[in-house]
């Protein structure tokens, strides 16, 4: 009976929702991209080069000199979608849970260490190696997963301490087995050698320079079923019912502590994929990882901005993917690359920060409605 | 007279659903006026409205005769207008003072807070207006009815002169309502206004001097309280007659469903809550359970659902004991229940309507097959309990349970416990925030659950409840059986004393 006091929900208590998360995420794309506009033409330069720059990394159409055309910078736009889309995902199907999974970075050197390994070590025909190598990270991504899952189903731990704490234990463990356990290349000394053929992602358009691979077909794949199992399955109810409401979930027979622990490692296995994509689709060989890629972190945004649904997911990891890609061209058209960072950090805090945004449109929609009313107001003639 | 508020042709529209349509609403100074409505009328959204926290689609509000625009409740607040939710906003760890004064905090030398001027100001109102309440007592530590004068006196800290109040005694115990009632009076005399939503005529009739009906969204007339029988106002909310007695005929009892025997449970503070418990509810008979709050009824049902751990004896459901299972087990093996505190173990809020209804069931045939949900099985089946039971909401099936209004949230969890027909019904506080046509029908459902041959064993703190349904009567006094008789037998004097434990009749046994 006694709410603790929530005074930031208020407006999500009282079940008032006008705006769709859509359109909120959509006004922060744009206050970002005005925001970069402007911040061209502030500091000089053109923002003509912004746009071709962007243009060019979405289309592989050069606006300052029409007819050249590179298929090359879309492919990349897509590969760089590709392991936000996946950490994005892991993030996304944790917080549906109720849980935070701030431990991407572990699991992501993990699930790579773990693909590299098979890579490196097993033989097996093509097409059946990928796949063992994908399943191996998703193994070893679970794994990373499990323990700040089952400390805070069991133990009421809370998952973001141990969940970084995992971040370095996964850096610093994976190093050493690297190390010990795998071909080193002897030339570099910081990496393995070069992975098996038949483990690697191959390329869909083997005539393109880009790298964009099968890795892609993967992500999509864990999209639908990221969506078909959270929203069909009884798995996913149950999972949802637990993240929205443990006491209701556990009532009604639901095993709450399972849950959690289960939804910790789906999410760990799915970061542990993005590793291996990364692995078998683009380096080609096993790394020795000495800091973090951010690519567990970049899922916390993509997750953020996604609304934490399988096709929002979808759309912001190609979002964010687009403005990794767009940071060469950036260079490129002499934009300084950070002004794609700023963009993403605009739209991250904007998303945050979402109740500015429905306070804007709530202005917004007032001021018609009035308009509106004083429209109408002769003809009704009440009062 | 002056009117202290008017709202004038107020319109709120949601989603699938016109809240409140035209309605026109003036309040005197210095008067207690009630708010009636079947649930879902549109009683909360009109206060939430003047309280700022929705924004009327159309209409005008004026305060003391000046029109105003409340675009939130810091507005609301200036214009001294403060509201009582029915889900109490407290902070559990702080005290009574750090409570009242969250967001309007005296400031002491160097940004620091004032802590004693803030209690001896909290004092003061609490003697003022007889509300007893300790500054400095922590929030956990009192009673539900103290935190609800903890919200009173947080309104009239801020100075505010007209106080809303929704539903604020669905929560309490008799002796506290009586108390509010009283707290009212005074608030009134010492110049307050005050508006109040309640389904309990008798508490309107009690303190109220005009009350506004609502009838799905529209306003159906004011009226003068002292001049209008119950009977006139339940006709003007539902729209029809309202019976307020069952009818039902004589219960014919069979075997034992549910035993319980020598069962002992402590409470979360480690003290015994019920102490050697035991009682047998056979197939066919509604027995009520009755008590003042706090006696061991809450750990009562929590040992007999499942969801804390009993000390010693043993529960026994259709000759097996269930003890030992866990909550999905003696669920299944027959046991439905609709819990006490419906947010938190009831309903998933943020779940749709459809989906709360299949909690129990989402993962069999014919709602799932296969780990796979059944849209169409799940969405006919809703649809069955929502027409049945009268579920009222702006986007049927598919309406966030959040957004639905108080009463119809207590209808969809009694639709979903009284569908699953199993051997024994649990139900506590089934009409708690119900309307008294919803009252009649969850009242005629439960009889003919009886009649089919359930069990129900049935836990309610109103009086009139356990005397209208029982058909045998059981009386919980600090954790113990003392008094365990027929109905017929009885009257609310006897049960008053069995209740207080100054008389122990137990000779209903089977
Ligand atoms: N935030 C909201 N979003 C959508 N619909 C809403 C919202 N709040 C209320 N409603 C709908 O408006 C109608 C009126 O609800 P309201 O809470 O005002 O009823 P009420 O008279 O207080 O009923 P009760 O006695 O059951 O508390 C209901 O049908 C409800 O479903
Ligand atoms: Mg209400």
């Amino acid at each position: 009976m006694k709410s603790k006091l929530k005074v930031t929900t208020k407006r999500k208590d009282s079940g008032e929702k006008k705006h769709s998360h859509l359109t909120i995420s959509l006004i922060a794309v744009a206050v970002g991209l005005i925001f970069a506009f402007l911040l061209t033409i502030l500091t000089g330069r053109s923002p003509f080069d912004l746009l071709t720059a962007l243009v060019r990394s979405m289309t592989g159409f050069n606006l300052q000199n029409l007819g050249s055309f590179n298929i090359m910078y879309v492919l990349n736009w897509f590969l760089n979608a590709v392991p936000i889309i996946m950490t994005g995902l892991s993030v996304a199907f944790a917080y549906r849970t109720g849980l935070f999974n701030i431990g991407g970075e572990g699991q992501i050197i993990a699930g790579s260490t773990a693909a590299a390994a098979v890579a490196l070590l097993v033989k097996l025909p093509p097409i059946i190696h990928p796949i063992a190598c994908i399943l191996a990270a998703a193994a070893a991504g679970a794994l990373w997963g499990f323990l700040p899952g089952f400390l805070k189903a069991y133990r009421g731990i809370n998952e973001v301490v141990i969940c970084i704490m995992m971040n370095y234990c996964g850096m610093y463990a994976c190093a050493w087995f690297t190390k010990v356990f795998l071909p080193i290349d002897p030339n570099t000394n910081d990496r393995t050698i070069a992975i098996m053929e038949s483990a690697e992602l191959k390329q869909v358009f083997s005539n393109s320079t880009s790298q964009f691979n099968w890795g892609f077909i993967v992500a999509l794949l864990a999209v639908v079923l990221f969506w078909f199992v959270i929203e069909k399955t009884t798995f996913g109810y149950s999972l949802r019912a637990t993240g929205f409401n443990k006491e209701a979930a556990r009532f009604a027979g639901m095993k709450v502590e399972r849950n959690i622990t289960m939804s910790m490692m789906i999410s760990g296995a799915l970061t542990g994929i993005a590793g291996a994509l990364l692995i078998l689709g683009i380096y080609r060989y096993g790394r020795i990882f000495t800091s973090f890629d951010n690519f567990g972190f970049d899922g916390i945004s993509v997750a953020l901005v996604g609304g934490s649904t399988g096709i929002g997911v979808l759309l912001a990891g190609m979002l964010f993917g687009l403005f990794k890609a767009a940071s060469g061209n950036l260079q490129l058209f002499n934009i300084p690359k950070e002004i794609s960072e700023l963009i993403q950090a605009i739209i991250i805090y904007l998303v945050a920060i979402q109740y500015a945004i429905v306070l804007l449109l709530d202005k917004i929609s007032e001021r018609k409605i009035k308009k509106k009313e004083i429209e109408e107001k002769p003809e009704g003639g009440n009062v | 007279m002056a009117y202290a508020i008017e709202m004038l042709n107020i319109t709120k529209d949601f989603p699938g659903i016109r809240a409140n349509d035209n309605v026109t609403l003036r309040v005197e100074e210095n008067t207690v006026h009630a708010l009636l409505g079947e649930n879902g009328a549109g009683k909360s959204t009109i206060m939430s409205i003047l309280f700022g926290l929705y924004q009327p689609t159309s209409g005008t509000i004026k305060v003391k005769g000046k029109e105003v625009v409340i675009s939130d409740p810091n507005v609301a607040n200036q214009l001294g207008i403060g509201m009582v939710h029915q889900h109490f906003k407290l902070v559990e760890c702080f005290t009574v003072t750090e409570n009242i004064i969250l967001g309007a905090e005296p400031k002491g030398k160097f940004g620091t807070i004032d802590m004693k001027k803030a209690a001896a100001r909290v004092k003061e109102l609490s003697e003022l207006y007889g509300l007893n309440v300790d500054p400095y007592a922590k929030i956990r530590d009192i009673s539900v009815g103290m935190q609800q004068r903890v919200e009173i006196l947080k309104m009239l800290y801020r100075n505010a002169d007209i106080l809303i109040f929704d539903e604020p005694t669905a929560v309490l115990t008799p002796q506290e309502i009586h108390e509010l009632m009283h707290i009212m009076r005074n608030l009134v005399k010492e110049g307050k206004t005050i508006l109040l939503i309640t389904h309990k005529l008798k508490e309107i009739k009690e303190a109220a001097d005009k009350c506004t009906v609502l009838r799905k969204g529209k306003c159906i007339g004011t009226i003068d309280v002292k001049t209008t029988s119950e009977e006139e106002m339940a006709r003007m909310m539902v729209g029809r007659d309202v019976s307020f007695a069952v009818e039902k005929g004589e219960a014919h009892p069979k075997e034992k469903v549910l035993e319980i025997k020598d069962l002992c449970v402590k409470n979360v503070k480690g003290l015994m809550a019920v102490k050697n418990f035991s009682l047998d509810v056979r197939a066919g008979e509604i027995v009520g359970l009755a008590g003042i709050d706090g006696n061991g009824q809450t750990e009562l049902v929590y040992a007999l659902t499942g969801l804390c751990k009993a000390e010693s004896g043993q529960v026994i459901l259709k000759g097996k004991d269930i003890l030992k299972l866990p909550i999905k087990k003696r669920l299944d093996s027959g046991m439905a229940h609709v819990p006490e505190d419906r947010h938190k173990h009831g309903l998933v809020l943020d779940f749709t309507l459809k989906e709360n209804f299949v909690i129990h069931y989402y993962d069999r045939e014919p709602f799932s097959k296969h780990g796979i949900l059944q849209k169409n099985e799940i969405d006919q089946y809703a649809d069955k309990l929502i027409e049945q039971f009268d579920v009222r909401s702006g986007q049927g099936k598919d309406t966030i349970v959040r957004s639905m209004s108080g009463g119809n949230q207590q209808k969809a969890i009694i639709a979903r416990e009284i569908d699953r027909s199993s051997d024994l019904l649990l139900v506590v506080q089934p009409t708690r925030g119900l309307d008294v046509g919803a009252i009649e029908y969850i009242h005629k459902r439960i009889v003919e659950e009886r009649d089919k041959g359930k069990a129900v064993l049935l836990v309610s703190f109103e009086l009139d409840e356990i005397m209208n349904l029982s058909d045998r009567i059981a009386v919980i006094h600090d954790g113990e059986l003392s008094g365990l008789v027929y109905q017929k037998d009885v009257d609310e004097n006897v049960l008053g004393l069995m209740m207080a434990g100054s008389l122990k009749r137990v000779e209903a046994v089977v």
